[in-house]
């Protein structure tokens, strides 16, 4: 109780306080919502918009409505905006919005209507209230002893119906959640065994390795993940390191360029000794590790002649 | 402090929110864009319950904010199954309302 | 019939209440006796029709026995209808029979009944008794054409029609009787479609006798529009107390259609080419009844025309026109046929002469048609009989001293030669100086003409027969001339007894029967007072015709004729030759800016009027694709033009609230 008293008198409404956290706060919102709009990521978008909701929290204090401002924090901020990132994780976060406008003339269209909007918006308020007094909240929120006794006083009488209905619509969005987000299996789950098999078959038909790729660190000084396994000649593998961390300078693998190449004839020899006879896709294979991706074409060999047939070669615009 | 700047910042943050709505082509930008209108009318919301004196304008903010949420996860929901079948969170490319 | 219907409901097979509404249809018309079986006259040649239609060619081996005796019970049966009407009192002479309703539009109703009265059975007689002769006729004329059972269908067609058009009880019924012997004329006229000749000859028939057609159907339009119905009763009760312009109005489009239908100037055209179908089809349908028609539309309108006394003086010219040029064509003509018809176009003037007389001549009007049939069937069934010994030739030129191989085909024709000269006591003599009588106490001119039209009628007549029966043989060297068969013969020497006989019979010289008392119920008579002495007139016509006769004697009977058509003739002959150049001017007045009118409204059609509802779909489309250009399908473009809407409700109530 003593607390609540307390937070409600962080800023007195209507205060030199008050003045200035609107000039800092409102700037900073507005800063907020123009990056959310122009960042190119979504990532910071987001983040601009977190920025912007965390500043309209502050107003709301300042406005003599603690208990929304934090709700504001909390709800919006804690779990709205994390929810939003989750998704953005989701469906991959390093999606970009090409800047280009496909759309003629939407954006200039866009920003003209907008403005117009905002225009007659601030004349009709304006106009509006023009000859009003602000009473101010103070004595709404002292009536029944602060901000959140007032709410609670009405949330439980006056919207008691509202905030029943509301509750259904959360109880009902929560599930409509579920439904649409959920994944029905078409087929049966692939279990060990399965998978065990399938490695079999790929190696009998297309001679692909059915072993794991060496773990970076295998006999190596350490086991960071930074750090390659050791050949039994002593040689690093590079092909043990994860893809982001591969070509950087390590000392344990040697950065010259014959090195390099050294390192891919022999992972070639290593290969020419298995059934695969294709020397310049091995070349990729520094690249990209997955299995597919060496060996995309791997099942059109029905013939089980050991030759395949190599995809098209990727055009400039990356389809194939 | 005079309700007409809170309300005139709110306005702001509501054309930027809609531009963003009708600018942005991803999907979940364009939603966060109506988060920001959203919050933009609330801000108006508790202004104008400071300006009359009375908390009816803070309940409302606070059901616009449940709903809001609602909505997020619904939407969200929404997206997900798009993108799960259209791999593209992108509203334009689908241009589904015209076939 | 309602008997039968009654005794089937008191025995109890039908539910008397089911029966209630037939009956009181039936027993509605005053019909009863004979007169129950007035449908019968219809049904039989429609049913023999449909028959033979209908069967094809199963029906080849008895098909003319069929026809046959589809055209002769109807005849017996109105020679029984007539004994009938006899019997009964004046006032009581017109029995209808009623079958069903046609319910058109609103108000627009009329009955399918027929009414038989002193006027139609007249006709019903004519139709019958000479259509059943001419179908014994053809039995013998057809023996070798392939067809013959498709002829008889087109006749016993024709026979429904006519008689549907003499019986019907209004004129919308008429009408379709009217547009059925014109569609039997057509298919009979070109009956032998695979001749040039014939084919055109029928469209041309039928063409010509739409523009007559439209008159009647503007008259029927005419007459519901004033007096709101169609029916004849209805009409003629109405019509003394109607506007004389209306009524002037409906004459003249019933005078268009007759003028069509009965081949009269300018619309007369078509009957000479329609010489070229089958020889019986001449004789009955384009001498002997169905271009009578017209005549039977004027008297049988009589009511409408007493209050248009402008529509009857065109009646009369049109008359005196046809009845010189008919005889005028007759004189010069060198195809029998041909001259036949223009002599057939000369006696249906006359007629219209006697029509265009008003009261004082319906009554002759109907004398001479009934007189005209039999004679000129006659008349034109001895041609056949003529044409089938010389192997189809028409040409009189190629004729000559058939007297002497043709017997009974030659006395046959002399019957019918007294018969239309005029000479007494013969068929003309009595219905020619009737109308002469009248026209003279009306109109000094009309009478000096329709007596000067009795010469030209004796000329033409003696020209035809001293050509074809007399004077030196021209046949050409395959012709083998005989008599023609028993069939031929007989309806030839029953119907020249017609022609000799007729006339005393129908004023009652022989027998009781005096056509002027019989048919004055209908159509009204009055006595015309003429300024000289009637014995006078008919001396003037007797001494004309013999003129006439001897005239024609020495140029055709005591000179050689020779086989090609003398080229150095007055200007009268070849005007005659051309048919008066009426088909010359037909053609340039009226068939090439027809054309052009035509091809006009072709190009009007296809760039103005399918210019303008392309133009219109087109411009439709274009504002259709405009808006499909706004339906992009991106969401975001929506939400700019919701935004745009938002945008401009505000401002609109922005701007409401503000002023």
């Amino acid at each position: 109780m003593n607390e609540l008293a307390q937070m409600n008198a962080v800023v007195e409404v209507g205060s030199a306080g008050e003045e200035w956290a609107f000039w800092i706060c409102g700037t900073l919102a507005v800063i907020g919502a123009l990056g959310l709009v122009l960042s190119r990521k979504t990532v910071h978008s987001a983040l601009f918009v977190a920025l912007t909701m965390i500043n309209l929290a502050v107003l709301y204090i300042t406005l003599g409505a603690p208990f929304l401002g934090f709700v504001q924090i909390i709800v919006y901020t804690g779990a709205v905006m994390m929810l939003f990132l989750f998704v953005l994780m989701l469906i991959g976060v390093d999606s970009s919005d090409s800047l280009i406008e496909t759309l003629k003339g939407q954006r200039l269209a866009a920003i003209l209507m907008v403005l117009a909007l905002g225009v007659i918006a601030v004349a009709v308020i304006a106009i509006a209230l023009d000859g009003t007094t602000t009473i101010g909240i103070n004595e709404a929120n002292a009536e029944h002893g602060g901000n959140v006794e007032g709410l609670a006083s009405l949330m439980f009488t006056k919207y008691l119906l509202a905030m029943e209905i509301v509750a259904a619509v959360l109880i009902t969005a929560a599930m409509g959640a579920l439904v649409l987000a959920h994944r029905e299996r078409w087929s049966p789950k692939r279990g060990q065994r399965e998978l065990a098999e399938e490695r079999a078959d790929d190696f009998n038909r297309a001679g692909i390795h059915p072993g794991s790729l060496p773990s970076p660190g295998v006999l190596a000084t350490s086991n960071a993940v930074g750090t390659p396994a050791i050949l039994p000649d002593g040689s690093a593998s590079e092909l043990s390191i994860p893809v982001p961390l591969r070509g950087k300078k390590h000392p344990d693998i040697p950065a010259e360029p014959e090195q390099i190449a050294a390192d891919f004839e022999e992972v070639a020899e290593l290969s020419e000794s298995e059934t695969v006879r294709e020397p310049e896709k091995l070349a990729d294979v520094t690249g990209h590790l997955e299995l597919d991706e060496v060996y995309p074409d791997s099942h059109n060999d029905e013939a089980g002649t050991g030759e395949f047939e190599l995809p098209p070669a990727p055009d400039d615009e990356g389809r194939s | 402090m005079d309700p007409v700047a809170y309300v005139i910042l709110a306005t702001i943050l509501f054309c930027i929110g809609a531009v963003g709505v009708l600018v942005r082509r991803n999907a979940i930008v364009v939603f966060m864009s109506v988060e920001m209108m959203l919050n933009a009318c609330n801000l108006t919301f508790v202004a104008f319950a400071q300006m009359h004196g009375n908390l009816d304008g803070q309940m409302i903010a606070f059901f616009v904010m449940i709903v809001a949420a609602a909505e997020v996860v619904v939407g969200l929901a929404i997206i997900m199954t798009i993108f799960r079948t259209r791999r593209s969170a992108s509203i334009d490319e689908p241009s589904l309302l015209r076939n | 019939m309602s008997t039968a219907l009654m005794s089937l409901a008191t025995s109890g097979d039908i539910p008397s209440d089911t029966v209630e509404p037939i009956l009181t249809q039936i027993t509605a018309s005053d019909a009863g006796g004979i007169f129950e079986f007035m449908w019968l006259l219809l049904a039989l040649p429609a049913f023999g029709a449909a028959v033979l239609f209908v069967a094809g060619r199963r029906s080849n081996a008895w098909g003319h026995l069929l026809g046959v005796l589809m055209a002769v019970i109807p005849a017996g049966l109105a020679i029984w209808l007539l004994v009938a009407l006899m019997g009964r009192p004046e006032e009581s002479r017109t029995i209808t029979q009623h079958f069903w309703d046609w319910t058109f539009v609103g108000t627009f109703n009329a009955e399918f009944a027929i009414r038989l009265d002193p006027l139609s059975i007249v006709f019903v007689l004519l139709i019958t008794i000479v259509g059943g002769l001419i179908h014994i006729y053809s039995v013998g004329y057809m023996a070798e054409d392939p067809g013959r059972r498709l002829f008889f269908a087109m006749l016993n067609l024709f026979l429904a029609a006519m008689l549907l058009l003499v019986l019907a009880d209004n004129y919308l019924l008429l009408y379709l009787g009217w547009e059925g012997v014109g569609l039997a004329s057509y298919l009979l006229v070109g009956f032998w479609q695979y001749k040039d000749v014939a084919a055109v000859a029928a469209k041309k028939a039928f063409v010509m006798n739409r523009i007559g057609d439209v008159g009647l159907s503007i008259a029927i339009m005419l007459m519901f529009v004033t007096f709101g119905s169609v029916t004849f009763g209805d009409v003629f009760a109405a019509a003394p107390e109607a506007d004389s312009t209306t009524m002037t109005l409906i004459g003249l489009a019933l005078l268009l259609a007759a003028t069509g239908k009965s081949a009269q100037y300018p619309l007369q055209a078509w009957l000479l080419d329609a010489m070229e179908g089958p020889t019986p089809v001449s004789a009955l349908i384009h001498a002997a009844t169905m271009v009578t028609a017209g005549v039977y539309l004027i008297v049988r309108s009589n009511a409408i025309f007493d209050q248009a006394p402008v529509a009857l003086n065109v009646v009369l010219a049109v008359g005196l026109v046809t009845m010189i040029a008919g005889a005028w064509i007759g004189c010069a003509q060198d195809e029998l046929k041909k001259a036949l018809a223009g002599s057939t176009m000369s006696q249906i003037g006359y007629m219209f002469v006697a029509a265009g007389l008003g009261p004082a001549g319906y009554v002759f009007a109907i004398f001479h048609l009934v007189m005209h049939g039999m004679f000129k069937a006659d008349l034109f069934l001895g041609s056949g009989s003529v044409m089938h010994a010389m192997n189809e030739e028409r040409n009189m030129r190629f004729y000559g001293a058939l007297r002497g191989v043709m017997i009974v085909t030659w006395i046959t024709f002399i019957c019918g030669f007294l018969g239309i000269s005029g000479l007494p006591p013969f068929d003309s003599a009595f219905s020619k100086d009737d109308i002469i009588a009248a026209a003279t106490s009306q109109n000094w001119f009309a009478g000096a003409v329709t007596i000067f039209a009795a010469g030209l009628t004796a000329t033409y007549m003696t020209r035809m027969m001293a050509m074809t029966f007399f004077g030196k043989a021209r046949w050409h060297d395959d012709a083998h001339p005989h008599e023609s068969p028993q069939t031929m013969l007989w309806p030839m020497i029953i119907l020249s007894f017609g022609a000799i006989f007729g006339g005393l019979f129908a004023v009652g010289v022989i027998g009781d029967l005096n056509i002027l008392e019989w048919l004055k119920p209908v159509t009204g008579y009055e006595e015309a007072a003429l300024e000289v002495p009637h014995w006078s007139l008919e001396v003037i016509t007797f001494v004309v015709v013999i003129i006439g006769i001897v005239l024609t004697w020495m140029q055709f009977g005591m000179r050689d004729v020779p086989q090609a058509a003398p080229q150095h003739v007055t200007v009268l002959t070849k005007a005659g030759r051309e048919e008066l150049y009426t088909n010359t001017w037909h053609e340039e007045l009226l068939m090439r800016p027809g054309q052009h009118l035509t091809r006009w409204l072709v190009w009007f059609d296809n760039k103005g009027i399918d210019g303008a509802v392309r133009g219109i779909a087109s411009g439709i489309m274009g504002i259709g694709t405009g808006l499909t250009r706004t339906q992009t399908g991106y969401s975001r473009r929506y939400a700019l033009v919701m935004v745009g809407g938002f945008l401009l409700l505000v401002a609109v109530f922005f701007l409401a609230w503000w002023f």
